[in-house]
Formats: C-alpha cells, structure tokens, sequence
C-alpha cells in the first residue's frame, strides 16, 4: 500500500468580499495525483506558485481539499479523528528555521511533539534522546536555539518531526535560507533518515541539484503534476524544464548544451564524475 | 543596546537556589512582596535586604550582574521618589512656589525606594535562576487551580514561554530594519524627543508585520505537530518536590512569622 496517495486532489485560494461574493479565486492546486510508496526519497519540484507547498499542507492535513481524496497511510485527510494520527504519521518541517521551533531549549523543542501526544516522560525522555542523536545534535543538546546557525536549527526542526515517529516526514523548501554548509548537511541528515531508519522523505524544493539523488521526483506547475519520473529521465528533459522556469544541474546544463553540438549523445548526466565518464567515453571514441 | 538588559534574562549555574522547584520560588516572591508592603518600619527593609544578600550569595550570580539589572529602571525610580518628595505635606524644609520639600517627604521617599529596589532585585533573582521553561511550567503548575474558574492558565504560560523565546529574534529584527533604513538616510539619533519618537514608526510598521508572519508560521507548526491545547499534555519532565522544596518552603514561613512578629513588637513598644 501506498504511504500517501491523492486522488484528483484540488484547492483554490478564495476572497470574498463584505457581502460575500467571491471576488478572487486562485485555483493552486488543480486535479493532483501523485502517489508515493514506503521507503522513498521523493522530490517535488516547482517554481514559485506551482502549488508545491500548498500540497505539503494538505498531507499533514493542515488544509483540506475542496475536492477529490487524499490518504496518509491509508488514513483520509478529511476524517477529523484521524488528524491527531495522521499528523503524527506526517512530520512537516518548513522553511524559516525560526518559525518553528517552540522551545526554548534544543531539547524542549525536540519534546515538544511528545509532550502534545500524552505520552509517559520515561518514554518521552527516550524519543528525545533518539531523535537528537539521529540527527548528530547531542552537543547543543540544552543550548537556546537563538544561539545555533541555520543549518542546526533545521536538523532540529527535522529531530522534532522525528520524534513523533513518523512513517514520512514532509520537508517545504528546508534549505532555502540557509548557506552551502547547512544545505548539505540538512541534506546528509535527511539521506540518513531514508537509507538506515527507511523514513520516507518527501522533499520539497526548487535546487535541482538535491533532488538529482532522490528515487522519483514530480515536477509540478500552475497546480498540475506535469512531470512524474526518475531523475535520469526528468533531467534528460532540459527543454521542457526550461520552459517551467526550472534550472537543471550545472553539468547536465553543459552535457545539453554539448549535446545539441552533437558531441554528446544524451544529457541526463547528473553529476561531476558520470560528465567525466561520459566526456571520456566520446574523446575516446574521436580519437 | 537592548541586548544588556540583564534584568530577567537566565543566569547559568548550579546553586540550591537554581534547583529548586519553580513553585517554591514564585512562592518565595509572593511572600516577598507582601513582606515588603506590608512591612512598616526600617527594620523590615533591613530583615528583607538582609535575606536577599544571603540569596544572592548563594546563587552564586555576581552581585554587580544583579545591580547592573537596576540600571533600566532607574529612571522610574528616581520620577517616584521626585513625586513622593514634592507631593508629601509636613514639615517644610524647603519651598518655591508652589513646591515644597518636606521633610516626610523625603523619608517617605527613602523608604519607598529602598522597598522598590528590594522588590526588582528579588523578583530578578526568580527569573535569574529559573529557566524561561521552568518558570512558566511552574505557573502552569501550581496556578492551575485557577482554571476552575475558567482562567486560561496554561495558555497564558505557553504565550508567556513563546514570548520569551522570541524577545531576542524580534531584538534581531529590529536592529536589521533599523539598519536598513539607516543605510537609506532614516535618522534615529537626532532631534528631539517627538521626532526620535516619529523616527520609530516607520519602524514598528514591519516589525509588526513580520511579528504576525512569524506567529502564523509558528502555530502552523505547532498543528503541524499535533498541539491541541493543554489538555492530555504531559511533560518530559514533570514538577515533583524534593526535601530540599519542603525545607524552603519552611523557611519561607518563618521569615514571614519572623516580619508579623517584628510587626507587633514594634506596635507593642510604640
């Protein structure tokens, strides 16, 4: 069974006015279905407005749809008594570290989610333990998050969704603000969870180049899913990817460009090394 | 310039006074004030100064970190005892006009400031030694009896605790905007007081805004991760008195026997 399957999911934007007409619509999400099994590291790619964290919301059931279905491990998002299940089930973490971490210590926040599910403290102490330990925090253990960089605040952020045990944990732009050193280890952090814990990640994101190692990544745009593959296939798509404002790897950017000059002969390379594999492989038949 | 107020902020380290029980402080600070105000006589300050040097002691926090706290509302104090000193009647000591210094005017003066600094060192003292999440977790504890009838008690502990953790990111922000308008031309060092207090409102326009974008994502996090209240909530670590607790508790209760019974004794002798 699927760990999140939607159905023809659709949400829109509304206003109204004072005597209650609508008087904007903005429909964001438009007819989605994606499906995502246990285990997998997916990537969800988009430009700003495709409706990519809009559909975040709704699988921790923070938004509802105004059609079609969505289920959490088999759980509808609509059943009011599942949310407490179903959130627990969905761990979310967003984009401004600051925003959401709640306590005032590293290992309050990490409590915080237990704390709210009525668990006894011994077992609470234990997820806490766990959790900071997975994601390699113990030093900063009783340190005041204002005093941690963004990277760390975010491998908080990632140790409170954990501890909810979670069968999948929903990540919305995670590393937009941070610098190189922070995405990278958001992103090691977040690789471990998948391959040793087999969490599955649904990942968020408009670098190309996080999502080049994820299993399956959907492209969205103006609220529909356009594009739905391996990442070796969507990026041998670069036209169609240009065309969504979406920028390709640099490497698979130069095998493209390299391709159309006929040196090549495909462009879904998507790191350094296979470029240099592929770059020998074609000098070597020249020469 | 915001970031050394001292007063309240959390001062680490590992005396009998910071590992008591949150309740037994606040209860501490309660008996406290009410000695302070209830208190007639100089004796009282000095059995009241006395206590809190031992404290201070004890807590192991440098006495000049404390003192330093006072700085920010000195101000205040001296507008109150300039108040009590002009608006006593009794004995002129002096007068011009319509003002007159008295001389029970400048006693009460006195008398009331040294109350004033007694009530901010010891009130500080709690916040001191008391973690933000101790503290309101302690509120929430030993006020709870309160929601009986109908006092949101454990929501105001959470606000108070969110508050408190946002305090140095709002800080943060400020001096971003501040710095931000200043390297386009905005002037908040000059001129009087109305036009340094006009200078701010361009200010407090997106700290605001920014303020209530932040406080929508926090509790999208705070659903996010199933928080429905104070209901069913437990603790990591709950509250649970030791006998360290009980004997302050005790001690609590003999200092104030000890200020009623100067009390009366003072009325006895006259």
């Amino acid at each position: 069974m699927s760990i999140i399957k939607s159905i023809r999911l659709s949400h829109a934007y509304k206003r109204y006015d004072e005597s209650g007409t609508e008087i904007v619509r903005n429909q964001v999400l438009d007819g989605v279905d994606i499906q995502i099994e246990e285990g997998q590291f997916v990537a969800i790619l988009g430009h700003n407005g495709s409706g990519k964290s809009t559909f975040a919301k709704h699988l921790n059931a923070l938004l509802q749809p105004d059609e079609g279905e969505l289920y959490i491990d088999g759980m509808l998002t609509k059943d009011v008594e599942k949310l407490y299940r179903i959130r627990q089930n969905c761990g979310m973490v967003f984009q401004n570290p600051d925003n959401q971490i709640i306590g005032a210590t590293v290992e309050e926040d990490v409590a915080f989610g237990p704390e709210n599910l009525g668990l006894a403290a011994e077992d609470i102490v234990e997820r806490v333990n766990d959790s900071i330990e997975k994601v390699n925090m113990e030093k900063f253990r009783f340190k005041s998050p204002n005093h941690l960089s963004g990277g760390q605040k975010q491998r908080v952020a990632i140790a409170s969704a954990l501890a909810m045990k979670p069968g999948c944990i929903v990540l919305d732009e995670p590393t937009a603000m941070l610098d190189p050193k922070g995405r990278r280890d958001v992103m090691e952090a977040l690789r471990y969870l998948n391959h040793e814990l087999g969490i599955t990640i649904i990942l968020i994101t408009h670098h190309m180049i996080e999502a080049a190692r994820a299993d399956k990544i959907f492209v969205m745009n103006k609220g529909k899913v356009v594009m739905e593959d391996s990442p070796r296939h969507i990026f041998a798509r670069v036209p169609e990817l240009k065309e969504l404002k979406l920028e390709v790897p640099q490497v698979t950017e130069i095998a493209y460009k390299l391709m159309r000059q006929g040196l090549f002969s495909r462009c879904d390379v998507l790191t350094v090394e296979e470029f240099a594999e592929e770059f020998e492989r074609v000098m070597g038949q020249r020469l | 310039m915001l970031r050394d107020i001292t007063l309240g902020q959390y001062y680490q380290s590992d005396s009998v006074i910071h590992k008591l029980d949150p309740r037994v402080k606040l209860f501490a600070v309660m008996m406290f004030v009410i000695t302070l105000f209830t208190g007639n006589h100089y004796i009282h300050l000095a059995v009241a100064a006395l206590l809190l040097l031992v404290l201070i002691f004890i807590s192991g926090i440098p006495f000049s970190y404390i003192v330093r706290g006072l700085r920010f509302i000195a101000v205040l104090l001296i507008m109150s005892a300039l108040c009590i000193v002009f608006f006593t009647r009794g004995r002129d000591l002096w007068s011009y006009g319509i003002l007159h210094i008295t001389y029970e005017g400048i006693q009460k003066a006195i008398f009331i400031s040294i109350r004033l600094v007694l009530l901010i060192l010891g009130s500080s003292l709690l916040t001191l030694t008391t973690t933000p999440g101790n503290l309101t977790d302690g509120m929430d504890k030993s006020l709870g009896f309160l929601e009986k009838i109908k006092i949101p008690v454990h929501d105001i502990a959470m606000m108070m605790s969110i508050a408190l953790r946002f305090i140095p990111i709002l800080m943060e922000e400020t001096d971003k905007i501040m710095k931000a308008q200043t390297s386009r031309g905005a002037d908040f060092e000059s001129g009087g007081m109305i036009r340094r207090a006009r200078a701010l409102l361009p200010l407090l326009v997106p700290l605001f805004i920014a303020a209530f974008r932040r406080a929508n994502d926090l509790a999208t996090a705070m659903d996010a991760r199933c928080y429905m209240g104070g209901t069913g909530r437990t603790k990591m670590r709950p509250l649970h008195y030791e006998r360290r607790d009980y004997i302050a508790y005790l001690l609590i209760v003999l200092y104030v026997i000890l200020m009623i019974g100067i009390r009366i004794l003072m009325a006895i002798i006259g």
